[in-house]
């Protein structure tokens, strides 16, 4: 019996499990490996870039001083370089081309999800994604040509007959003057804000409409059984479900609006002059400022565009950020898997 | 039994139209015409008002003040014989579809007016087989082409989608397939290398490689700018369309016993291909038409330029910057002619996406 027991307790110690795991495949590691390789490859090119631009930063300082950020001029030749007109201009437009775009974004995803009848739903969101597709030069064409007269009409009568808002205000004109050169009212800040609108708008409404459409379809119809209105639905289901994508979408134009160049290039012209009146002609953005400054810079002068560059990535990746944790909060991505 | 035929002929067309079912969707003819009344009504009183009695003009201004006089009297009528939720409904979808029609005009008439604009070059056959080599920017339209940057959009692009779509779909793969710590320091930097404006990733280049290394601006120069802007965006779109792909193919595929490599190569891959297709050709549709940052690093030029290395090459969005800064009428013409070109392209670019995404396989 004891021997039994001695035989039976050697064989439990031996009884270790056998590890049915082989390790990886060959085929595996390489694919592990190869995998790896191309994200690091991607991380470094990526990343030194961010850091080069960084990097920049504090030669550019120690050129120009602190003034760098407080100075409005950017005039190389006077020793004068500074982003804060640049800065000051790139948010005017932004802040125009969203306050423009997003009501219209929001109407349209919501048309397309709501009101459109459903054979005409796919080639609309076509047409948004379209529209995302444009080119900006063609934008830019458009606003410069098409938009920009008629705008400067409506531009006058809002420093007429507005002008007790500030932001409307001219000074130093006289809308009322019988004869105004109308080119006064022309290439101004809310004109290009209206350009970089048409550019902003698809993809505000897209991420809009994909949110709305994935609103919980028992949700809209208990709203419905219950008497709601097309309107009550809308309001009481579809909005409080899709309240971060409308947020996430928003923070994305903003992203978008903010980098944008040539569009901006072909309406504005430079003005170093920070002003509130947005109507006013000229301003300045941080990209029209690269895109007319590279070309006859000094190597300092380049690091000072480098380092203007970087403070326009650095507001675009806040901008980018905040719109990315309001996406990830939207319950858009809950699907059920499989 | 012929009486009874006759009569159950006469009474079926009759139990026919008793089975209708009611048009919900459909307005009553109150709906209709408070509808058409408060169109015309509020026109006709804008008319007045804004054209004869008060010193304003214009068709914008005209248009805009016939809206809301139009939401106003819309809403009014309403509320004479609806409760308020009909009211606020009424009123909201006419917000909504108006908000919605000035979207659609916008983006219609920009593309009309393109070519409409471009319509002078686009009939001349030398307009597509010529360079402007030796042309005078104010030579008729008979003479010279923009041939040149068409070929040097697509080297640009071409050298562009080679470079960056095996590195953009690895990182994806390796994002969405791989994982593990250090994927999501990976993941954090391509996302925020997505806020990455063109013009600053043009300066990079431009200061890096042209000033820097001194490599001459030209396609090759653009072709790195346009590559550096579209890892990032490959990369992300690549990791979203393989996350979409159902879990159960790859556990199926696995329990079957096949490796992690095969899997993604033959279930993963082959799932995501349409999308991943659609994917890339959006972001060349984006490519094709940027400006910002081949106007730092590619140069301007007049001849035909096969070679990305050396001597500048022009892209159309480039020449038709370049020649937005003309003011001679031929020259004008010859870019808005460009510009229908590079919509085309788009367009054309665009369709493949859409048919490729609507015979996407794998869909659950």
């Amino acid at each position: 019996m004891s021997v039994a027991m001695t035989d039976s307790t050697t064989p439990v110690d031996d009884d270790v499990p056998r590890s049915i795991d082989r390790g990886l495949p060959a085929s595996d590691r390489v694919f592990f490996i190869g995998a790896r390789a191309v994200g690091a490859l991607v991380l470094v090119i990526t990343g030194s870039i961010g850091l080069f631009l960084f990097l920049q930063l504090i030669p550019t300082v120690h050129a120009y001083g602190l003034r760098f950020f407080t100075q409005a001029n950017w005039l190389p030749t006077y020793r004068q370089v500074g982003v804060l007109a640049a800065v000051a201009g790139t948010f005017e437009v932004a802040a125009v081309a969203v306050v423009i775009s997003v009501p219209l974004a929001l109407l349209t995803a919501l048309y397309i999800t709501e009101y459109a009848p459903s054979w005409l739903r796919g080639p609309l969101v076509s047409l948004v994604d379209l529209m995302a597709a444009i080119p900006s030069i063609i934008y830019g064409l458009w606003g410069f040509f098409l938009l920009m007269p008629r705008a400067e009409e409506l531009a006058r009568w809002l420093s007429a007959y507005m002008s007790w808002i500030p932001l409307f205000k001219y000074p130093g004109t006289d809308p009322h003057a019988a004869v105004t050169l109308s080119s006064v009212f022309g290439s101004s800040a809310a004109i290009a804000g209206v350009v970089v609108a048409m550019m902003v708008t698809p993809i505000a409404c897209a991420l809009m409409r994909a949110v709305f459409a994935q609103a919980p379809i028992g949700e809209r119809e208990g709203a419905l059984a219950l008497g709601a209105t097309r309107w009550g639905v809308i309001r009481s289901v579809v909005l409080p479900f899709g309240r971060s994508g409308i947020i996430g979408g928003t923070m994305l134009g903003l992203g978008r609006a903010l980098g944008e160049t040539i569009a901006v290039a072909l309406i504005l012209s430079q003005s170093f002059i920070i002003t509130i009146h947005i109507l006013q002609r000229g301003s300045l953005t941080i990209s029209y400022l690269i895109a007319t400054q590279f070309s006859n810079a000094t190597v300092g002068q380049l690091r000072a565009l480098l380092a203007a560059g970087f403070v326009l990535f650095g507001i675009t990746l806040i901008v980018n950020m905040i719109a990315a944790v309001f996406i990830t909060r939207s319950r858009s991505g809950a699907a059920t898997e499989i | 039994m012929t009486t009874t035929s006759q009569v159950a002929a006469a009474q079926a067309p009759d139990q026919a139209d008793e089975d209708q079912p009611r048009k919900v969707n459909a307005g009553t003819a109150d709906d209709r015409f408070s509808f058409a009344g408060c169109f015309v009504g509020s026109g006709a009183l804008v008319w007045v008002v804004y054209d004869r009695l008060l010193p304003f003009s214009g068709t914008f201004g005209f248009i805009v003040c016939w809206y809301f006089a139009f939401l106003a009297i819309y809403v009014a009528v309403t509320a004479m014989s609806q409760p308020r939720p009909i009211v606020v409904d009424k009123l909201a979808g006419a917000v909504i579809q108006g908000g919605a029609l000035v979207v659609f005009f916008a983006v219609l008439s920009t593309i009309f007016y393109t070519f409409v604009e471009g319509r002078h070059a686009l009939i001349h056959l030398n307009f597509y087989t010529q360079t402007m080599n030796g042309v005078e920017p104010t030579a008729p339209l008979n003479h010279g082409g923009i041939l040149h940057a068409i070929v040097g959009t697509l080297i640009e692009i071409g050298i562009a989608v080679v470079v960056s779509f095996p590195l953009g779909v690895g990182t994806g793969v390796y994002m969405a397939e791989v994982g593990g710590g250090f994927a999501r320091i990976v993941r954090t930097v391509v996302e925020a290398m997505t806020a990455l404006p063109d013009i600053v990733a043009g300066l990079f280049i431009y200061t890096v490689l042209i000033v820097g290394v001194s490599v001459q601006a030209g396609g090759l120069a653009a072709a790195c700018a346009l590559g550096i802007t579209m890892v990032p965006i490959i990369a992300r779109t690549t990791e979203v369309q393989l996350r979409i792909v159902p879990g159960g193919l790859r556990e199926a595929s696995l329990a079957l016993g096949t490796s992690r490599w095969r899997t993604v190569w033959l279930v993963v891959l082959p799932t995501a291909r349409a999308g991943l297709a659609t994917a890339v050709i959006l972001g060349v549709a984006r490519a094709i038409g940027e400006t910002a940052a081949v106007l730092l690093t590619s140069g301007e030029t007049t001849f035909m330029n096969l070679n990305p290395i050396n001597n500048p090459m022009i892209s159309l969005p480039l020449y038709i910057y370049h020649g937005f800064q003309s003011d001679q009428k031929f020259a004008i013409e010859r870019y808005w002619g460009a510009a229908s070109v590079l919509l085309v392209l788009v367009l054309v670019l665009f369709v493949t996406a859409r048919m490729l995404a609507r015979s996407r396989p794998g869909r659950s």
